[in-house]
């Protein structure tokens, strides 16, 4: 079964300020995207799973426009503070790079 | 029909464009040149020490370019969050840039040093005075918050920037600014309709970023009209696509549909994005709803401490395998010799084990086991002074080369340095803790402006 890493042109994490991180899936054909999107992989429960956090705090919006699928959530600690790894936020999708998509 | 031209040099004053690009944009009539310089996304180290992410040279470069096309058409120029992050430091760092410019390169104009940075006080004020409000996922602020801030800016609208604008200034360079007041100060004082504005200063924020492929950064041009906009690059290799310029309101925003401002909030749930060429864009139909209270965004950093690193690998697959374990009793002994050595003051250790969760920490779902053949460990020990810092972090590179396992009988070497010494001072370390709004008296009351007359 292909993944979400297989179908989308570019999976990017981003700081959304310091103290959000969000995260853009973007395809690049109207199939394939509508494909993810119907499938409803990502949705806020998938999320809080994969990335232990409370599914009431996290975002999960369909851009048809952008052919692109986006997820925020409050970050764990703020951008550069002690306990934070990543300054930019932009190492934070992998996690749902394997997710599948069926169809 | 009215229309207004007008281009964003790059999405990052520092980070470059084509000069050609600019000049394009200058013959094709562009009525203002802007270009956002800051940026909360390096971490609060800017903010922290007024240190630009960029280097003079690279700023210097951009700038020289923008001011002499500028004041040779006769339009203005505006900067926003110089010195990104728009400090009276940076600010100062950024306006001596533009000072040798125009001595270097004889220009003469009126410049407006638009000031964001705010004293404790004026916050505390707002704070008694019930002006100051948190965003999620914040608590709400508290006078401990204020005193422990080292730096306080506030994000501007577009309204100082128009004053200076009205004051007859034709370079601003301003202090925090949104990234969008850049570009929507002037066509607002034109009379264009908020909606078409702050949409068209959303794409243009980011210089060439909205176009399909871009390999460097360049400049990005925009046509406003009564009810919609054009968006279009510049160089000829370049290409705008309605899901191009769509994708762009994605960028570092947590919602893409509600794009907050401190006059309100941009909704571009009904936006269309249409291709009138193949390099152009037309986008229409987003909605502007102006909110019943204007807010300026706080950004704040404290001193956490001082920080001592140390960076070490394994390569023992024993001790891989039982990272944990091995780590918890690394830390008990640390415990204990810094209590005899130090006492009770009081000191962190962050321990980072790349191959594990370094990089995601409490995010990673595959946590709680190293994956491959080696591992990278970053110890941070962070105190309320460098010399504490570094003393205890030689206990820890001490302790650490010799933690036994049970493996292992007898006295083990178990951790790879690559420095000597390997104990890394780096100075104070600072955090973000504001994320917190205020209402103010008006939208100018917060900022202060200069002018000069070069």
């Amino acid at each position: 079964m292909a993944t979400l890493g297989d179908l989308a042109k570019l999976v990017r994490s981003k700081n959304a300020g310091p103290f959000w991180l969000t995260i853009d899936i973007m395809f690049d054909d109207a199939e394939a995207y509508r494909r993810a999107r119907d499938a409803e992989i990502v949705n806020r429960a998938a999320i809080a799973r994969l990335y232990n956090r409370n599914p009431a705090d996290i975002i999960v919006v369909n851009h048809d426009t952008a052919l692109a699928i986006k997820v925020s959530f409050p970050r764990p600690q703020s951008s550069g503070s002690k306990l934070d790894s990543d300054v930019y936020g932009g190492q934070q999708y992998a996690p749902l790079l394997g997710l599948e998509v069926p169809g | 029909m009215a229309s207004f031209p007008l281009v964003s040099a790059t999405g990052m004053l520092g980070s470059g464009f084509r000069a050609e690009s600019l000049d394009k944009a200058i013959s094709l009539g562009a009525r203002m040149i802007g270009c956002d310089a800051g940026s909360t996304d390096p971490g609060p180290g800017p903010l922290a020490t007024g240190t630009c992410m960029f280097s003079a040279a690279a700023v210097k470069r951009d700038t020289e370019i923008m001011m002499t096309r500028a004041v040779k058409a006769g339009i203005p120029l505006i900067m926003g969050s110089a010195g990104t992050s728009g400090s009276d430091a940076g600010l100062a760092w950024m306006v001596d840039i533009v000072h040798q410019i125009a001595r270097e390169q004889d220009l003469h104009f009126k410049l407006a040093v638009i000031h964001s940075e705010l004293s404790r006080e004026v916050v505390r004020r707002h704070l008694r005075d019930g002006r100051a409000r948190a965003l999620p996922p914040s608590a709400p602020l508290t006078d401990a918050d204020i005193d422990a801030a080292t730096h306080i800016v506030g994000m501007m609208g577009v309204e100082p920037i128009q004053e200076a604008l009205k004051l007859g200034a034709q370079i601003v360079v301003a202090g925090r600014s949104s990234d969008t007041s850049i570009f929507a100060a002037l066509p607002l004082l034109e009379g264009y309709a908020p909606a078409v504005v702050w949409h068209m200063a959303k794409i243009l924020e980011c210089g060439a970023a909205a176009v399909a492929v871009r390999t460097a950064p360049d400049c990005m041009m925009a046509v406003l009209h009564e009810d919609s906009f054009d968006v279009f690059p510049l160089r000829e290799d370049y290409h705008c696509t309605p899901q191009s310029v769509a994708s762009h309101t994605l960028y570092e925003n947590a919602d893409p549909f509600e794009l907050k401002e401190p006059s309100g909030t941009l909704r571009t749930n009904d936006a269309r994005y249409e291709a009138i060429s193949d390099r152009a864009v037309r986008v229409s139909g987003s909605e502007f709803v102006h909110d019943p209270e204007y807010t300026i965004k706080l950004e704040g950093v404290r001193r956490v401490g001082y920080s001592t690193i140390l960076m070490g690998g394994v390569r023992d697959p024993y001790i891989l395998a039982q990272m944990d374990s091995w780590l918890a009793q690394l830390d008990d002994n640390i415990r204990t010799r810094i209590r005899s050595t130090i006492g009770d003051r009081p000191y962190e250790i962050v321990t980072r084990v790349y191959g594990r969760d370094g990089v995601m920490g409490v995010l990673e779902p595959q946590r709680g086991s190293v994956g491959g053949h080696e591992a990278f460990i970053l110890w941070d020990v962070i105190s309320e002074a460098q010399e504490l810092s570094r003393s205890i972090a030689t206990s820890v590179s001490h302790l650490a080369v010799h933690n036994p396992i049970p493996k292992w009988h007898g006295l083990i070497s178990g951790v790879a340095f690559p420095y000597s010494p390997p104990e890394i001072d780096r100075g104070p370390v600072y955090e973000f803790h504001l994320n917190h709004v205020l209402a103010p008296a008006s939208p100018t009351a917060l900022f202060r402006t200069e002018y000069e007359e070069l």
